[in-house]
């Protein structure tokens, strides 16, 4: 008994650490199992029946499954494109330039976080409407919120990137003969782009993910957090975790690429 | 860029040059300069005296809020940084983090679009002995070594003015004297004029053509070390530079003309004789200074080695010994304290121990008289 004791006490930190690990990724497994399940015939949609690859050769066979993931994509796409190129400015506005407004500015750009997607979903409703676009919500009106709340997270991101930068460098560049131009592309930028980087990768999954402020102001449009809600009112289709085990494996990849690209960089000079 | 050549006179030339900032510190009091071409000059002050804002107003970084910078014929003082014949050897070296050392010292080559950028790179790097380095990252290297970038980085370009803003600040003592001798052989080397601002009156004295002594945005000497040292014109000067004994005094009368010309001084009931060339104020009352190592001391009724006047009537009240040397402090019979470094060459056999009565004296033309108006604790720095 003791021993026993003696080895979870030893084991503890590690046993608890793949505990949570297991926690944290339990819902990513069950996905993946399901994605498998042969649902046809079946009364309940949620357990396993039967291993089929059907699924994963018919992942569009759903009626307008495929087409909300693409509008999906297509809407973070453009809002990642649209929030980072925003944010990206106001970071470098508010970390180099002193300029009256300049705190009150930090604190509005950083509401839009704090603020209650339901708030903002109702209040971005309300605006489009009274614009007179009531009749055209859709793609762009999607469109327009998600830049909207994504600048906030972009300019957070690259504000923390932009400030731990040392200004000497760019003085550096400028007395070594690089103009504000050059100096921006050779020395700034490549810096940055870290920061700007993970702003745009936040901005995305952000955008891909959203489903209260989009469905409020998506008309006839459907994206795919919206089409899997729909779905959920009569049962899942199993291709829904098709798609969700895909973006998990591709959010994995990514990561692995990225490390492995670190990891050969770091070593390519140490061994040089 | 045009290659340094002796003698086409290229001073770097600072005139009226004034900087306020936006929230009304003036760091730099109409500043005139010159810089001879392919010195080495030293601006030697503490901080905040504006040798660094001086050191980028010539580098580009700061625009001056009067004033002009040229260097031989060429106004430079609203050209951009990029567009100077001048590089800056920065603080905190400024390496580019994400470039090797060899892109790192290729930057400014690369931007002038040098063609042969790669064979001046590899020739600078084995100046500055770094080849081993060349694929390495920044923060791979360790002070020294980054050190030693900034320069190659720097020099590389050829400037014709080379800015050094304490560039030997980070590192440790035994590595800062071995770069100091590295810096002016590598000055000497390519014979480039260089601008170093620094708070180290050593590294400054030992390294330095002229010394130019800043002190809250006015310089209040230019020289060679050994004039500042020897014929301080300021107690600034006098405390910064080394150590001073500085002694109250009345000027009594003058004798001699021309070289031989002495200002008689009053010092408590001693009549001092300073030579006229050394004397810095016009008012009847002054600080006389003496160096320490110069004041000689010798127990009360022996023999002293100094045909000056001695005054009597002295006590040690303390002794150091530091091997090479002994520090004596030493009460005047007015009650004052000064100090007395004295060389341990054996001749007098021992310490004299604290509590001697002895006598004190110096050459006349060790001494020199600054301005009673000025604070005698004027740049004066804990030891």
């Amino acid at each position: 008994m003791t021993r026993i004791g003696r080895w979870i006490g030893s084991h503890l930190v590690l046993t608890g650490g793949l505990l949570v690990l297991l926690y944290m990724y339990i819902p990513n497994i069950i996905v993946a199992i399901m994605s498998f399940n042969d649902s046809s015939g079946a009364r309940n949609l949620y357990a396993f029946q039967k291993f089929t690859w059907d699924n994963w050769l018919n992942p569009c066979k759903p009626d307008n499954l495929c087409s909300s993931v693409v509008t999906s994509i297509e809407i973070g796409l453009l809002a990642t494109l649209g929030a980072t190129v925003i944010g990206t400015f106001a970071a470098f506005g508010l970390v180099r330039h002193r300029f009256r407004g300049r705190t009150a500015m930090n604190l509005v750009l950083f509401l839009p976080m704090a603020t209650p997607e339901i708030v903002m979903g109702s209040s971005l409703l309300a605006l489009f409407v009274a614009a007179g676009l009531g009749g055209q919500l859709g793609f762009w009106t999607i469109l327009l919120a998600h830049i909207m709340f994504c600048i906030s997270f972009v300019v957070v991101t690259v504000k923390s990137r932009l400030a731990g930068l040392d200004g000497n460098l760019e003085q550096a560049a400028a007395d070594l003969y690089a103009n504000e131009w050059q100096t921006f592309w050779k020395v700034t930028f490549p810096l940055v782009f870290p920061g700007i980087l993970a702003a745009a990768l936040l901005a995305f999954s952000l955008s891909f993910d959203d489903f209260i402020i989009t469905n409020l102001n998506s008309g006839q449009t459907v994206t795919f957090p919206m089409y899997v809600w729909g779905a959920s009112q009569r049962g899942v289709p199993m291709q829904v975790n098709v798609i969700g085990t895909l973006m998990f494996i591709v959010a994995l990849a990514a990561v692995i690429i990225g490390e492995l690209g670190a990891r050969r960089r770091r070593k390519a000079i140490a061994s040089r | 860029m045009s290659q340094v050549s002796s003698g086409t006179g290229r001073d770097l030339r600072l005139v009226g040059l004034h900087k306020t900032y936006p929230n009304g510190f003036t760091a730099v009091h109409d500043l005139d300069l010159v810089v001879p071409q392919g010195s080495f000059f030293a601006l030697l002050g503490p901080s905040g005296c504006g040798k660094t804002t001086t050191l980028r107003m010539v580098a580009g970084l700061e625009t001056p809020t009067a004033g002009t910078i040229s260097i031989g014929e060429s106004e430079i003082t609203a050209t951009k940084p990029y567009n100077r014949p001048v590089n800056t050897v920065f603080q905190n070296y400024a390496l580019f983090p994400h470039l090797s050392i060899a892109e790192n010292v290729e930057f400014g080559l690369k931007r002038r679009k040098v063609y042969d950028s790669g064979k001046q790179v590899k020739e600078i790097l084995a100046l500055t002995e770094l080849e081993e380095q060349a694929n390495k990252r920044p923060g791979q290297l360790s002070g020294g070594q980054q050190q030693r970038v900034a320069l190659a980085r720097a020099i590389v370009n050829r400037p014709e003015v080379l800015l050094l803003d304490e560039p030997l600040g980070a590192l440790d003592l035994k590595l800062r004297r071995a770069m100091q001798v590295e810096l002016k052989r590598i000055q000497e080397e390519v014979g480039i004029t260089f601008v170093h601002v620094t708070h180290d009156q050593e590294e400054a004295m030992s390294m330095a053509d002229t010394v130019a002594v800043m002190n809250q945005g006015v310089i209040e000497q230019l020289g060679s070390p050994y004039d500042l040292y020897t014929n301080p014109h300021t107690t600034f000067v006098a405390n910064f530079l080394g150590r001073s004994n500085l002694i109250k005094g009345t000027v009594v009368g003058r004798e001699g003309t021309g070289d031989d010309a002495v200002v008689k001084v009053d010092m408590h009931g001693t009549i001092a004789s300073i030579k006229a060339s050394k004397v810095h104020t016009d008012s009847k009352d002054g600080w006389l200074g003496i160096r320490p190592e110069k004041v000689l001391i010798q127990p009360e009724g022996t023999a002293i080695d100094a045909p000056g006047s001695s005054i009597p009537g002295c006590v040690v009240t303390d002794a150091s010994y530091l091997g090479v040397s002994t520090d004596y402090t030493v009460r005047m019979p007015w009650g004052q304290e000064i100090i007395c470094f004295e060389q341990n060459t054996g001749r007098r056999g021992g310490l004299i121990p604290v509590g001697t009565k002895v006598d004190v004296s110096w050459r006349p033309e060790f001494a020199f008289l600054l301005d009673a108006s000025q604070d005698a604790g004027a740049g004066r720095q804990e030891d």
